[in-house]
């Protein structure tokens, strides 16, 4: 009797999970693993579309002959690549007709007529013709005759389903490009948006957490740049920074801060002394993450709130009758409860700007020495047009994040063995 | 230690003073006035004189004279003889300088003996320093976004400074932009779209997710465990990854372009979140009700719909609209999907249209503006639901 229950509740619960984890398998995980299978492979973006023989019908009287009407299929082959074999062809005809002229490739029988038109190359073309006739001299109603459309099938291969298999791409990837530019680009831009982020929320989550005259109102201010949609806030950031008529040059223009604008989002280099020292400063890779911290800082924001609206009054009360001062408060309660938050915010964080596309494509394109991981990926498959390089790409990315999750997971585990 | 602590008062005040009138002056010279230098050392002289004569009048005059006295002194003396501006700009700066003086005037002589003093004020400016800088470098955009949708380009490209906007003109001038996106770029069906594609995002995932998430809760079967562990670590998989298989297939399958395919990808990839969310909630749910309910020979379908739901509905809000919040914002997948102008979301039509160099700046801005608008409606009403599902969900964005 028992066992029956558990059976049932199993029963149970596979129904309800399956729909889930079927559609979630299918869009997530199926197509990390198809990536793969691109990767070894050279496909362009023309290649994906399947070919298809198509037809077109063309019906045209023949003077002098109102009970004759002859028919013109423009027959081809869409694909410019490849070939489509074993083409057959299905067409339907109206009870009265005959006809004329058989070609020897079809059958006409019970108003059906049956062509197999054998293998067709890659840009193929023909006009394919036959006559009708009606056998009680009936006036043609063309327009019917049209509407009935030919039915076309064929064989043909999808390259994606092939075996053939190359290195080529992951050797482009690895050895040309630039690969170690782009990494340490990524990595700046991953690792610089993330500490920003986290410094800006710790500040902020500080500030909220004393108590202040419009404290709620500033809570959701702050996250504003979070919730709003990036395409919006991305075209008003660059229209804030564009380097002729943008508002933050003419304002530091107007204050003589500055004496030529400059142009934050497209210049690669900026040089800068500082005592005596001249360095080049990745001017529009730092813009961008400029942006990446304004945006993101939010979130970090709320987390450490969260957390420090939980830390024990007790702990400061005590603190206070031991004569701490603020910044002593700072370094020594709150900082210790805040840094587990810290440490999975970090992760979280460094993760997903590891992964962060549509910033830097919609303020930047990647130029300018903006080119991240994410962005090669679209330059690659979409811009280039090459959707096994973009795969091979995309294959990196995966590889590197299931690199820091184990480090990760591995580093956590140690902490939860100390603890 | 006095003079020490004094010294360093008055400079601390002094530099939130200065911070305080160099906002207000940016914000002056966006309305179309010229001031052309921020004055940093008169402003300087006059704070520190300021603080130091607070401190040495003490309680001697009541506290709110002492504040219209220093303020009219210094509206006068940095207003009117030294910047010849509108009446509103120096009603501004008399508001802000009576506002310093009344936030110095909690600290005293007697107060700044005591210790760790100066950390205390340190603290206190920095976080007054703190909510002004952040409210002004976090609004400062959406204003400019709003302001930019309401000008001419001619306007914008002869002073790009001028914020003010001429509310004594024409509506239909005022609101141009807006009828110029809504006719010729079609405006009005790129919301419809993205209006269906959200909500039908929502929908979808709460009927995939409110059954699944309740057997992850309450159910015991066979690769529980591994299930409500790898929701967490697939949704930690990156939307770029996925791009390019989902583009050939779909392209394959003939669903690029079109709505079905946006919402099978959206509600893939809010599932696991939505999931994660509801079965935390669930298990929060007592399970003597459901139990009564079996007894009741009430099927999982009727004790979902009878108990769980009604039992449930914020955690159900908090989801739905955090759902919406990811389809309505999304940017990635309908950049690879749509290319036909007929099925653009609002947040790819934006996209296309900057993509034209003739597209004038402001049409750009108010289609942002359209685009923003709901979402921080959303936002501000619903606050409280979606900021428990924004640090809940919040390995997404």
């Amino acid at each position: 009797m028992n066992d029956t229950l558990a059976n049932t509740e199993k029963k149970t619960a596979y129904i309800l999970t399956l729909p889930a984890v079927l559609l979630v398998f299918s869009i997530i995980l199926f197509p990390i693993f198809a990536n793969i299978w691109i990767s070894f492979k050279e496909v362009e973006l023309k290649d994906i579309r399947i070919p298809e023989p198509r037809a077109k019908k063309i019906v045209k009287s023949i003077s002098d002959e109102p009970s004759k009407i002859k028919i013109l299929y423009k027959l081809r082959n869409s694909s410019l690549i490849q070939e489509i074999r074993d083409v057959s062809f299905q067409d339907n005809f109206p009870k009265t007709f005959e006809i004329e002229n058989l070609d020897p490739r079809c059958s006409y029988k019970r108003q059906n007529l049956k062509c197999e038109f054998g293998n067709w190359p890659a840009k193929y073309r023909e006009n394919f013709q036959v006559i009708f006739a009606t056998n009680d001299g009936s006036k043609i109603d063309k327009k019917n005759l049209k509407s009935i459309k030919p039915k076309l099938e064929g064989k043909s291969d999808n390259i994606l389903l092939n075996t053939n298999f190359t290195l080529k791409n992951f050797k482009k990837v690895l050895f040309e490009n630039e690969f170690v530019d782009l990494l340490l680009t990524t990595f700046y831009y991953t690792f610089f948006g993330t500490v920003g982020s986290i410094v800006f929320g710790i500040l902020t989550a500080q500030m909220v957490n004393q108590k202040f005259y419009g404290r709620t109102f500033m809570r959701s201010v702050l996250l504003f740049p979070y919730v709003a949609p990036v395409v919006a806030l991305a075209y008003t950031w660059e229209l804030l920074l564009d380097p002729n008529s943008g508002t933050l040059n003419s304002l530091l223009l107007n204050y003589q801060i500055i004496e030529t604008p400059i142009n934050l989002l497209g210049q690669k280099y900026i040089e800068i002394s500082i005592l005596g020292f001249d360095f080049k400063l990745r001017l529009a890779l730092t813009t961008v993450i400029m942006f990446e911290i304004w945006r993101y800082f939010p979130l970090a924001f709320l987390f450490i709130l969260a957390r420090l609206q939980a830390i024990p009054k007790e702990l400061y009360e005590a603190a206070d009758v031991d004569g701490a001062s603020p910044f002593q408060k700072f370094f020594n309660i709150t900082l210790p409860q805040i840094t587990a938050v810290i440490s999975i915010l970090f992760m979280i964080r460094f993760i997903w700007n590891f992964n962060k596309f549509e910033d830097v494509f919609l303020l930047t394109g990647g130029a300018s020495g903006t080119r991240t991981l994410p962005i090669n990926v679209y330059q690659q498959g979409f811009a280039i047009s090459d959707i096994g390089m973009g795969s091979a790409v995309s294959i990196v990315i995966v590889v590197l994040l299931l690199m820091f999750m184990f480090f990760y997971f591995k580093l956590l585990g140690k902490r939860v063995d100390e603890n | 230690m006095r003079t020490k602590n004094t010294i360093l008062f008055s400079l601390i005040s002094t530099f939130f003073l200065i911070f305080l009138i160099s906002i207000w002056k940016i914000l002056a010279t966006l309305q179309g006035l010229s001031i052309n230098s921020f004055n940093i050392e008169i402003i300087f002289i006059f704070g520190f004189l300021i603080s130091l004569a607070h401190l040495g009048i003490g309680d001697r005059i009541k506290s709110i004279y002492k504040s219209i006295i220093f303020s009219s002194i210094f509206v006068f003396c940095d207003g009117y003889l030294i910047q010849k501006l509108p009446i509103w700009y120096n009603v501004g700066v008399f508001l802000i300088l009576y506002f310093f003086v009344n936030k110095i005037s909690k600290y005293t002589f007697i107060g700044l003996k005591e210790e760790h003093s100066t950390q205390v004020i340190l603290f206190d400016f920095l976080t007054l320093f703190g909510i002004l800088f952040f409210s002004f470098v976090i609004l400062f955009p959406f204003y400019m976004m709003l302001v930019t949708s309401f000008k001419t380009q001619i306007a914008l490209l002869v002073n790009p400074l001028d914020f003010s906007i001429n509310f004594g003109q024409d509506i239909k001038d005022l609101f141009k932009s807006y009828f110029v996106i809504f006719k010729s770029y079609k405006f009005g069906k790129y919301i419809v779209t993205s209006t269906i594609v959200s909500v039908g995002t929502v929908v979808i995932t709460l009927i995939f997710a409110i059954p699944a998430a309740y057997a992850v809760a309450r159910l015991n079967f066979f690769g529980k465990t591994f299930l409500s562990t790898s929701i967490l670590i697939i949704y930690m998989f990156p939307a770029i990854v996925l791009v390019i298989p989902l583009y050939t297939i779909f392209s394959q399958l003939g669903l690029r372009n079109s709505i079905e395919g946006l919402l099978i990808v959206y509600t893939a990839t809010t599932l696991p979140v939505a999931i994660y969310m509801l079965q935390g909630y669930f298990k929060s749910i007592p399970k003597e009700l459901e139990e009564a309910a079996i007894l009741d020979k009430l099927s999982w379908f009727g004790i979902i719909t009878k108990i769980i739901i009604p039992l449930s509905i914020p955690a159900i809000s908090s989801v739905a609209l955090y759902v919406f919040m990811i389809a309505w914002n999304e940017f990635l997948f309908s950049l690879m999907f749509l290319d036909n102008p007929n099925s653009f979301t609002l947040s790819r039509a934006i996209q296309y249209l900057s993509g034209d160099a003739e597209t004038p700046r402001q049409y750009l801005m108010a289609g942002s503006v359209v685009v923003t608008l709901p979402v921080l409606f959303i936002f501000v009403y619903f606050e409280k639901y979606l900021v428990s599902g924004l640090t809940a969900g919040s390995v997404k964005g």
